[in-house]
């Protein structure tokens, strides 16, 4: 029986040449990038294509994620945070359909390789840091630097703070990476309970439809997962917008 | 492999690390559950209030999940790093 962990294999699908050791390669994951950024435009360009005062489904659903996403943003960063939508729109887009259709049987989840998910991250922190110093010169450095604290405490809060914000790429890329390939695995897992139960023939195979129906709660839960991990990384990078706008604390 | 060589292997010890790491996985759970149940009992309390800190809600559960993931890393590091 394959390991849980064989639906993470990155396939090469057509090879163009090679640098050094490393193939230039079509991947299954870069397919499904293609595939994903290629569903969003298509969707997004359908569904306002004929936009109405009074919109038609489609359009309803495109305008329902746009409110979304610009209120989540707006009430993170205030009015001048709106600069940044296209970004924060984009990201959050881009991770839920990635995240959605891993759940499509058979499909590959892009958003399950830490790779993928700290490039998104490394791009959110790189816009803060850049934005942060372009705007703000060297007070953006006060955003390390806490009022109202104590003299004697200040060092321990600055170092405390530096390491905070140093940590913030790694925990925004982990969490969805993390979340995603553990409910992957879990998944397959239970799934392999039933094969099991099956092949091992007899009495007990009777308990099959258990974990099958185990399966089907997860698969559910999954789904919910998938749209909340989006729904988080969108959040924490509207917070960590909110920085680059407005250091002081 | 029979239990005296595995003993005597460092694979003992990355098994009783993976283990370990295990046990902060449970207390980030303890964490999310706390979070969560607070802000229930908090919008049980008072409905009207509840929407405006529904995303305060998942970002600290967010953090806190974090954490607990960080460990979920480290075990996993440990079975396959």
């Amino acid at each position: 029986m394959a390991s849980p962990l064989d639906q993470f294999i990155i396939k090469p699908i057509a090879t163009f040449g090679q640098i050094g050791d490393s193939p230039i390669a079509l991947t299954n994951s870069g397919l499904h990038m293609i595939g994903i950024v290629g569903f969003i435009v298509g969707a997004m360009l359908m569904s306002t294509r004929q936009a109405a005062l009074v919109p038609d489904r489609w359009q309803a659903v495109a305008e329902t994620l746009y409110e979304f996403v610009a209120n989540m943003l707006r009430d993170a960063t205030g009015k001048d945070g709106m600069r940044f939508f296209p970004l924060v729109f984009s990201l959050f887009l881009f991770v839920l359909v990635a995240n959605l259709l891993g759940m499509v049987p058979g499909a590959f989840t892009v958003t399950s390789h830490i790779i993928v998910t700290f490039a998104l991250a490394a791009l959110v922190i790189g816009t803060v840091v850049i934005y942060g110093f372009v705007k703000h010169g060297f007070r953006f450095l006060g955003l390390f630097v806490p009022s109202g604290v104590p003299v004697w405490l200040l060092p321990f809060i600055t170092v405390i703070e530096i390491i905070s914000f140093l940590s913030r790429p790694i925990s925004l890329s982990l969490r969805l990476f993390a979340n995603m390939l553990a409910g992957h695995i879990a998944l397959k897992v239970f799934a392999g309970f039933i094969v099991s139960l099956l092949a091992a023939a007899g009495a007990a195979s009777i308990l099959a439809p258990l974990p099958l129906l185990m399966t089907i709660a997860m698969v559910a839960f999954e789904i919910f997962v998938a749209g909340l991990q989006a729904y988080v990384f969108t959040v924490l990078t509207c917070i960590y917008l909110n920085d680059a706008l407005h250091p002081g604390h | 492999m029979d239990p005296v060589t595995l003993a005597a292997s460092a694979d003992a010890y990355k098994f009783l690390g993976a283990g370990l790491a295990c046990i902060g996985m449970g207390l980030a759970a303890i964490g999310v559950g706390n979070i969560f149940g607070n802000y229930l009992s908090g919008a049980l309390r008072n409905p009207s209030a509840a929407d405006g800190q529904f995303a305060r809600a998942f970002i600290g559960a967010a953090l806190a999940e974090g954490l607990g993931i960080f460990c979920l890393v480290v075990a996993l590091v440990l079975l396959f790093g």
